[in-house]
């Protein structure tokens, strides 16, 4: 055989091969990765909610909402969760654009009359030992907007105290924590407004 | 086989080890695949995440391009090795995604850059390509595991100045039973920051490469001292 056309087969067989082998793989990890995923996600959401049991499961009453008020351009999921059929809660996935590192990403999780029943951050690029306080396995300091609403603090209040607010800010970081304030506080303003369209079925 | 051939192996083997987790060390003296050695190095256990997979691509890699040596033409033995490198990257991945989404999550970009990490391509092609499955599986371990301590040691080094913790994060890789293994060794409100930085990793790796090379001269010096009369040993890249 020309010692091309061996070459060319040799290459083409490997290929194959590697196709066949990831496809593969692919369809057997699939399945699991969704599950994983899944899972991932309800751990953030459950940190955010009140406890259960709900009507409903809040993976699949998610929806799609774009709102500047959220913090970003994109559509974002907000899921909710019904008791003895009456709302109960939301979950609205936030962004706070203007943190020290850019988007800092958030769960908020709010009760039918607006008071927060806890905040996470799932993704931000903080400066690791200064601004990384907002992960709740570093500080508890994202637990200090649980039980706050509109209702409870004023529109001032929404701040770090060096500004006049109620919030603390961290040691050396005072842009982050505010970005997260802001963030929040805005996500409350929209919610306030738009909750009848939230639980609508 | 002959005991000739028995030793020769046994001298070998050694001879890899030794290269891989000191001599001829990827990370403090090929100073290959520092771009994830530096930015995945903040803390051990992101360390060792990584080791463990570059050091599973590596086994791979190795066997399977020993493996296939007999078939393989020099025009498309790089595509190749590359293909093979590819696959096994986005296998480990899928796993992880799987069954380690938290780890998968930590590593981010650094997983698929594997791929690019020379050491991988380079030790198939200056040894998986030329040498049997059992000398490149020792190889590739050998070699894994050299950049599997330098970046675990990085990463302790540097997360003990920056926070004064070690293994922080262990959920990560061995879920609840991880959490008992972070030790908080000495509690700092703001540690040497600069360790967590990247500046940090670039200084960090430089006093390791500053020891390893007082080590390898101190003992050159006191074999020369020892014994004035005879010569150094020669180097085992010279030997290769």
């Amino acid at each position: 055989m020309n010692s091309h056309v061996r070459t060319g087969l040799t290459l083409g067989l490997c290929l194959l091969a590697a196709i066949i082998a990831l496809t593969i793989a692919q369809r057997l990890a699939r399945p699991q990765i969704e599950l994983s995923r899944q899972q991932w996600l309800m751990q953030g959401l459950s940190a955010v909610l009140p406890t259960g049991p709900f009507d409903n499961d809040p993976l699949t009453s998610v929806r799609l909402v774009t709102a500047p008020e959220l913090g970003s351009t994109d559509a974002m999921p907000i899921y909710t969760v019904f008791r003895d059929n009456r709302p109960l809660a939301a979950v609205l996935s936030i962004v706070a654009p203007d943190g020290y590192n850019g988007d800092i990403k958030l769960l908020l999780g709010v009760t039918i009359d607006g008071e927060i029943i806890g905040t996470r951050v799932t993704e931000h690029r903080e400066t690791p030992g200064l601004g990384d306080d907002l992960e709740y396995r570093r500080s508890d300091w994202i637990t200090g907007f649980d039980g706050q609403s509109l209702a409870s603090t004023s529109a001032g209040d929404w701040d770090v105290r060096q500004q006049g607010g109620r919030f603390d800010a961290f040691t050396g970081a005072t842009i982050t924590p505010r970005a997260v304030i802001r963030a929040i506080h805005r996500a409350l303003d929209w919610y306030d407004s738009h909750r009848q369209d939230i639980f609508a079925s | 086989m002959t005991v000739d051939d028995t030793i020769d192996n046994i001298v070998t083997r050694r001879m890899l080890w030794r290269q891989g987790l000191w001599s001829e060390n990827p990370a403090l003296v090929k100073m290959l695949g520092l771009c994830p050695l530096l930015a995945v190095s903040n803390n051990a256990i992101n360390g060792l995440g990584l080791g463990l997979a570059t050091c599973a691509t590596l086994i791979v890699a190795n066997c399977s391009v020993s493996l296939m040596r007999g078939i393989m033409t020099p025009a498309i033995r790089i595509p190749v090795y590359v293909l093979i490198i590819a696959s096994t990257v986005t296998l480990i991945e899928l796993i992880l995604q799987a069954w380690l989404p938290a780890l998968h999550a930590t590593l981010g970009i650094f997983l698929p850059l594997i791929v690019t990490n020379c050491l991988i391509i380079g030790r198939a092609e200056a040894y998986a390509s030329r040498h049997d499955l059992r000398d490149s599986l020792h190889d590739a371990l050998a070699m894994g595991t050299g950049f599997l301590w330098v970046l675990v040691l990085l990463g302790a080094v540097r997360e003990l100045t920056g926070q004064g913790s070690l293994f922080d994060g262990a959920e990560v890789l061995a879920g609840s039973l991880g959490q008992s293994l972070t030790l908080q060794i000495f509690s700092v409100d703001h540690g040497a920051l600069i360790a967590l930085l990247p500046p940090g990793a670039f200084f960090a790796l430089g006093l390791m490469l500053a020891i390893k090379n007082w080590i390898d001269q101190r003992s050159a010096t006191q074999v020369h001292e020892d014994r004035p009369e005879e010569t150094l040993p020669a180097t085992p890249s010279q030997i290769q």
